[in-house]
């Protein structure tokens, strides 16, 4: 099986920690996974924002650094989504545009390969203990692409479950959006920062220590709005957690200790 | 499309003024989670669910497709059982037409029937600028007309007043408008309905002439439908000698076995409600029995060019139902008015500016009124993808729309880095060693301080991950990367 991380340019640049974190966790299920250095950026806040022509080069290229692997895991629900909902739009436009049949069929065969990281844990390595350790309490917020779009359901929960040492709390209004919608945060800064301030006062309110996501992206935006208001709660990647071994909990800062650089 | 809301600003300035309203906020958010909730019951309730929500798209994208034919089969039947069809091309024709059927009766009164159609046109401010006063019947666009306010929500204008503000409006504006509210008012809920019960009725038996909408025509009998809670939409609609529908060209049902469908589809979306309280039905006239005078005035007002948009036509399925305003987290926060049309939240996102075009200010911001989130699509009972339709329409925005030039250069160069992944490499890394130079709130304009106002940006970390990868034995140069496929400028094309 020839494994890809798909990373996202949110995670290569921001979350280098996520992206250590999935390669320890799936190197440590025995898988051989890969990382084409040729990878950017999906293209989805381009695409979303109205540029359409502007991300059909990033689909080429994804298509193209992607192609060969049996699957291209992502530790990002959203831009799982961008890939498996939009290109097929997008190589659908270009053709109705008359602009040939490449970008159409580049999308189809990376299509059905881009898996979300705990899609790829559950459903096709079929683990949901991943032999984690991790002694905190925390809550789970499922960002909407993964929901909505991917049909997540219920993977990211079961993996935390198995997590030895984790008490897991349930986040109220847990499947409303926080507000971040990529470019919406910048474009709607009011609407954005009151959804997002909903969100930290109902993540604190289980008094749970880490605020885990499957997306980088939204917890960018809850972090950003934790520190300004001197919240003690942690954003966390799940593939930090799930990473966690019981050698790293010796310290108490989950983020240091999860990955030994 | 209406004039009174006209001189709105654009979604982001209004929202940001009404985020800040605390009174509004715990309103809405208390109104839309209490509906939601209930929505979600309602549903689960039928094992079929699913089949009917395809059932209705495909009996809306049928009828939309042979709108042609089934308009001129529903004009045919509504003139056979005595009724007068009038086609209005847009706003300003179908005020005219109103207007002058009211005169013509020589009346100078009319009661209401709850309506989108009519405050989509502005009917009522049209209607009063001939010296016609129209009277609002629904107890919620009571509420709107005497507090002289805009509605707010499709269902329920005035979801954005509590009791307490229901009951200051009652006792200041209703003797304006005819029977004064009662002294010593409370805002009970059963004080509050009596009130409006005693001022109604009075309209009700005074009035010759009723103006209305429709949720549905049933295009082979010439039948209208509208559902409604309070009954007083079934008092417009057969006490008055004259009864004038004004009704979009996009209403149409083909049969009555289509309409079975969104006799379940509707009241469980908008009420969550099994089935709604009042239901009326007509068919032209009837001698001795309800209205002598019927007349029907199909509009277009942006219809068929929004039918044009493939992908956009979408919206038109729409039934009115607002259950993705009750789910939507933009909605709750900005409320109705934000949005500057009767169209307010995820529909009117993408309605509004569809009917209206996407010249002015206020309608090029719609499109962008929404984090994408998908709830709404979730919801839809005619499973319109609201977000498809959403980022369409920012793609028509972005290239019509002259303050986009920035945004578009910007879009372009990022492009041309992150195609070229050796340049992007040595940005991250260049960001990477600026890290301590970055603040986490930046005073300059532009999308950071937007950003950082009110979140702190996150700190660069040390090195790229792309930089720990390639620093692995087997990163970049190791024995992974014989084969061609990856590797730093592999995928160049």
């Amino acid at each position: 099986m020839r494994v890809a991380l798909f990373l996202t340019c949110v995670n290569d640049a921001l979350y280098p920690d996520t992206g250590r974190a999935v390669v320890t966790l799936l190197e440590r299920l025995g898988v051989d996974v890969d990382f084409p250095t040729g990878q950017t950026c999906c293209g989805q806040p381009q695409y979303n924002t109205g540029y359409r022509r502007e991300t059909e080069p990033l689909v080429h290229r994804m298509a193209k650094v992607f192609a060969g692997y049996d699957y291209v895991v992502t530790p990002s629900g959203s831009c799982a989504a961008m890939v498996r909902d939009n290109y097929p739009r997008i190589g659908a436009k270009a053709r109705a545009e008359g602009r040939g049949t490449a970008l159409g069929k580049a999308a189809d065969a990376l299509v059905p390969r881009v898996v979300e990281l705990t899609e790829f844990l559950v459903d096709v390595l079929e683990v949901t203990d991943v032999g984690a350790y991790f002694p905190h309490t925390v809550t789970y917020h499922p960002s909407c692409h993964g929901l909505r779009m991917l049909g997540l359901g219920d993977r990211p929960v079961r993996l935390l479950r198995a997590v030895r040492g984790l008490t897991l709390i349930e986040l109220p209004g847990a499947e409303e959006c926080c507000g971040f919608g990529g470019t919406f945060s910048v474009k709607n800064p009011a609407v954005s920062t009151a959804m997002g301030t909903d969100k930290v006062r109902n993540a604190a309110s289980t008094g749970a220590e880490v605020l885990c996501g499957a997306d980088n992206s939204c917890l960018m935006h809850l972090g950003g709005l934790l520190h300004r208001q001197d919240q003690p709660l942690r954003p966390l990647h799940i593939a930090e957690i799930l990473a966690a071994t019981e050698q790293d909990a010796t310290a108490t800062e989950p983020t240091e200790t999860v990955i030994p650089a | 499309m209406s004039r009174t809301f006209l001189g709105m600003p654009p979604f982001p300035e209004a929202a940001a003024v009404s985020t800040q309203n605390a009174q509004l906020r715990a309103n809405l958010t208390h109104a839309t989670h209490t509906i939601r909730d209930k929505r979600a019951r309602a549903v689960t309730e039928l094992d079929d669910w699913a089949q009917l929500r395809q059932a209705g798209q495909e009996i809306k994208d049928h009828t939309l497709r042979h709108l042609d034919h089934y308009l001129l089969q529903a004009e045919k039947a509504v003139t056979a059982a005595g009724g007068t069809v009038h086609w209005a091309a847009d706003a300003a024709e179908a005020n005219r037409i109103v207007a002058d059927l009211v005169r013509a009766t020589g009346e100078s009164e009319v009661v209401k029937v709850k309506s989108m159609a009519t405050q989509e046109i502005g009917l009522n401010e049209a209607l009063a600028a001939e010296g016609i006063t129209a009277y609002e019947t629904d107890l919620a666009e009571l509420i709107v007309q005497l507090g002289d306010d805009l509605p707010s929500h499709i269902l329920v204008p005035a979801i954005h007043r509590n009791r307490s503000e229901i009951r200051d409006i009652f006792r200041d504006a209703m003797g304006r408008w005819g029977r004064p509210a009662p002294d010593g008012l409370t805002d009970s809920p059963a004080e509050l309905a009596e009130a409006a019960r005693l001022h109604l009725r009075e309209k009700f038996l005074r009035a010759k002439v009723a103006v209305s909408g429709a949720n549905f025509i049933v295009a082979e009998t010439g039948t209208l439908v509208v559902l409604e809670s309070e009954g007083n939409g079934r008092m417009c609609l057969t006490l008055p000698e004259t009864l004038i529908s004004v009704v979009g060209i996009e209403k149409l049902v083909p049969s009555w076995r289509d309409l079975e469908v969104f006799l379940q589809l509707l009241p469980r979306s908008s009420t969550a409600e099994r089935m709604n309280p009042y239901t009326t039905l007509w068919t032209g006239t009837t001698a001795g029995d309800g209205p002598s005078n019927f007349h029907l005035v199909l509009l277009d007002n942006g219809r068929t060019d929004t039918l044009a948009d493939e992908v956009g036509r979408q919206a038109l399925r729409c039934i009115r139902c607002s259950a993705c305003l009750n789910v939507c987290p933009v909605y709750e926060r900005a409320g109705g008015h934000a949005y500057g049309s009767p169209y307010p939240g995820p529909i009117g996102a993408i309605l509004t500016p569809q009917l209206r075009g996407l010249q002015s200010e206020v309608d090029a911001s719609l499109p962008y009124a929404s984090s994408l989130c998908g709830a709404c699509y979730e919801v839809c009972p005619v499973a319109i993808d609201i977000p498809e339709v959403l980022v369409q329409l920012r793609e028509r925005v972005a290239d019509q729309a002259p303050g986009h030039r920035l945004e578009r250069a910007a879009m372009k160069s990022a492009g041309w880095l992150l195609d070229h992944p050796a340049a992007y490499s040595a940005a991250l890394r260049t960001a990477s060693r600026a890290r301590g130079l970055l603040p986490r709130r930046l005073p300059l304009p532009g999308p950071a301080k937007a950003w950082s106002d009110s979140r702190d940006l996150p700190t660069l970390p040390e090195h790229p991950f792309r930089d720990w990868w390639n620093s692995r034995p087997n990163g970049e140069d190791g024995p992974k990367h014989d084969d061609g496929k990856t590797g730093k400028d592999s995928a160049a094309r």
